[in-house]
């Protein structure tokens, strides 16, 4: 009798993936590169979630938000499209074109909408004596969305950006949602494998607000902390997943407080104390400081992150790198992935290819001028 | 023999790779590699794989025996439990490389990540040995056991970055490290200490570098012209205190 081996060598390796490119000159590209060089990376996903967050692909919409919404009911949207018709004006609206996919099933119904706030009176408040931004008031509208009417979730909400995301491999979703007849000057694309949380439709990445967005390879241990000191500023966790906290958490330190992407990136990944007091006296200071104000800014738990919005792309690990990240150069344009290979399928030959070191950020912005 | 990877699966490339090692292949060229798993797992002969691009994690895991080499740069987890046999790498590496390696070379001519030789491992006659040519990143020989660990900080993409990174030889118990040009000793870990290499040591070294200098046409006495330092572990239990007191 042939005895059958007990061990296949060949394990199924599942772990997330992500990768992102930008075109610092703001040259066009079309998702089919970044579907591309996502499914290279196909076994780090196990088909639970896919997504995808393009900038610049809406030019002729470029002074409105466009709203990606997901319906679970026709309810919900009937709901929500009370709820934008009182608040906003809308330029255009219409279902995001999707293609059949035999993979992809049971998908919610996705709209977008081309939105500028009307001038009501609770706006006229807002902005005339409570200080606040459009943008502040755009956050309020989508926290509202999200945790007020059952089934409608904002998947994006910034301007000339949109996030496309779903349960399936990414492959399969960019191919649902058509991704191949839009074009870009920045995209990132996660593949999920999903480990604490469910895989539902808006648990897959990318998680964004505004124009930020979110691809994460990792585990938010500090999940509960980050959520509770977000809430003292207003902003709802609804997505089940702890990578939401990111986006919003960038929203804060950035747009609110005015940090630079660098001195968030370290508030997100503060040095180690015994780190800090190796520092010359102004760097210690300032990273007392930081830690101090930002300890329940701080994510624990391994990590690579993404992170894209209209000015450029970040990339970020934890402290002690416990998740890959690569990135490289060639001419205008700067990529980062989980693997070397998914960077090369897209770029054979670059000009520079790195590792960056744990907790520290790679910030590209986007050339003075282009946007 | 020859195989050319473009766009195949990795199952499907590893398949024919096995195919070719089981007819009895001496040699075999993988052309347009980039990215698939686990090449050359498991393999039990002496063949020599060459592979042409880039091949994705886990190369040569549970390798005995066969030699890989690679004419691009590596990604992570290479070497993993490697039992004999050697992998090249004529460019850089990413991080846990020879991750629980009981025995053979891994051969990395530039930088590699964290992690790496992590939980290396030797017994009597089986002693793995990693040497590094450029720079490496934080917990080099992490809870290293034994065998050989040599870091040259030579040959760098990155120039101007340190050799090493911090907490370096954390939880090291067992095994040595050799490193070109000294140690930050602010950045070793408390396990470990810096010491000067004996006679016995100059002989292994030597013979380490020769080996490796062949694979990549470069000059041993260029390489020796600066002294090594040797780090090894204080202790060969260093948590054994940890969680309680042990009973003497």
């Amino acid at each position: 009798m042939k005895r059958k081996p007990t061990h296949s060598f060949e394990k199924d390796i599942s772990n997330c993936g992500l990768t992102g490119f930008i075109a610092k000159n703001g040259e066009l590209v079309g998702g089919e590169v970044i579907m591309r060089s996502i499914a290279l990376m196909h076994d780090r996903g196990n088909g639970l979630g896919g997504g995808f967050a393009a900038y610049g692909i809406y030019p002729d919409f470029k002074e409105f938000f466009a709203f990606h919404l997901m319906y679970e009911s026709s309810l919900a949207q009937q709901l929500t499209e009370e709820y934008l018709d009182e608040n906003f004006f809308v330029e255009q609206q219409e279902d995001i074109p999707t293609r059949r996919v035999a993979a992809i099933k049971n998908p919610p119904v996705f709209r977008r909408y081309f939105v500028k706030p009307l001038e009501t009176d609770a706006y006229k408040e807002a902005v005339d004596f409570q200080n606040m931004t459009i943008e502040d008031l755009i956050v309020g509208h989508v926290m509202r969305i999200n945790n007020e009417i059952e089934g409608a979730f904002v998947v994006s909400s910034g301007k000339n950006m949109g996030a496309f995301k779903g349960v399936g491999y990414p492959e399969e979703i960019a191919e649902f949602f058509r991704l191949d007849e839009y074009k870009g000057y920045t995209w990132t694309a996660h593949n999920r494998f999903p480990t604490n949380t469910p895989g539902w439709w808006g648990g897959a990445h990318p998680f964004t607000l505004l124009d930020w967005s979110i691809v994460h390879n990792g585990e938010i241990s500090s999940y509960g902390i980050n959520k509770r000191y977000l809430e003292m500023y207003g902003y709802l966790c609804t997505m089940l997943t702890d990578t939401e906290v990111v986006a919003y958490m960038l929203d804060l330190l950035i747009r609110k407080h005015g940090l630079t992407p660098e001195l968030a990136s370290l508030a997100l990944a503060s040095p180690f104390w015994e780190s800090i007091d190796q520092m010359d006296k102004d760097d210690r200071e300032l990273l007392t400081a930081i830690r101090q104000v930002y300890g329940s800014a701080l994510l624990n738990g391994p990590f690579a992150i993404l992170f894209a919005s209209n000015e450029g792309l970040i990339g970020l690990n934890d402290r002690v790198k416990l998740r890959p990240l690569v990135c490289a150069t060639k001419g205008e344009f700067v990529y980062m992935a989980s693997e070397e290979a998914a960077i090369r399928e897209i770029c054979p030959a670059p000009e520079k290819i790195w590792s960056p070191r744990g907790g520290q950020p790679v910030v590209v912005k986007m050339n003075a001028g282009v946007i | 023999m020859q195989i050319d990877a473009k766009g195949l699966y990795y199952k499907d490339l590893n398949a024919q790779i096995r195919a070719a090692v089981a007819g009895g292949a001496q040699t075999i060229e993988l052309d347009n590699v980039n990215g698939q798993y686990f090449i050359g797992d498991g393999i039990n002969r002496p063949v020599t794989i060459t592979v042409n691009g880039v091949p994705g994690n886990d190369l040569g895991a549970f390798m005995n025996g066969a030699t890989l080499i690679v004419r691009d740069n590596g990604q992570d987890n290479i070497g993993n439990t490697m039992n004999a046999g050697k992998v090249v790498v004529h460019g850089h590496a990413g991080d846990v490389l020879g991750y629980g390696m009981r025995g053979g070379k891994l051969h990395i001519l530039k930088d590699v990540g964290y992690r790496v030789g992590i939980h290396m491992k030797s017994y009597q006659d089986n002693m793995p040995v990693l040497i590094v040519g450029g720079n490496a990143g934080d917990f080099f020989g992490e809870y290293m056991a034994g065998g050989v660990l040599v870091l040259l900080g030579m040959f760098s993409d990155a120039v101007g970055n340190a050799k090493h990174g911090f907490s370096f030889g954390t939880g090291m118990h067992g095994g040595t490290i050799y490193v070109r040009g000294g140690v930050d000793e602010s950045r070793l870990s408390r396990e470990v200490g810096v010491f000067e290499l004996n006679a016995a040591d100059d002989m292994a070294l030597r013979v380490h570098l020769e080996n490796y200098c062949a694979d990549f046409g470069l000059d041993v006495e260029e390489l020796l012209k600066e002294q090594f330092v040797k780090v090894l572990p204080k202790s060969k239990r260093p948590y054994h205190n940890m969680y309680c007191q042990m009973p003497r």
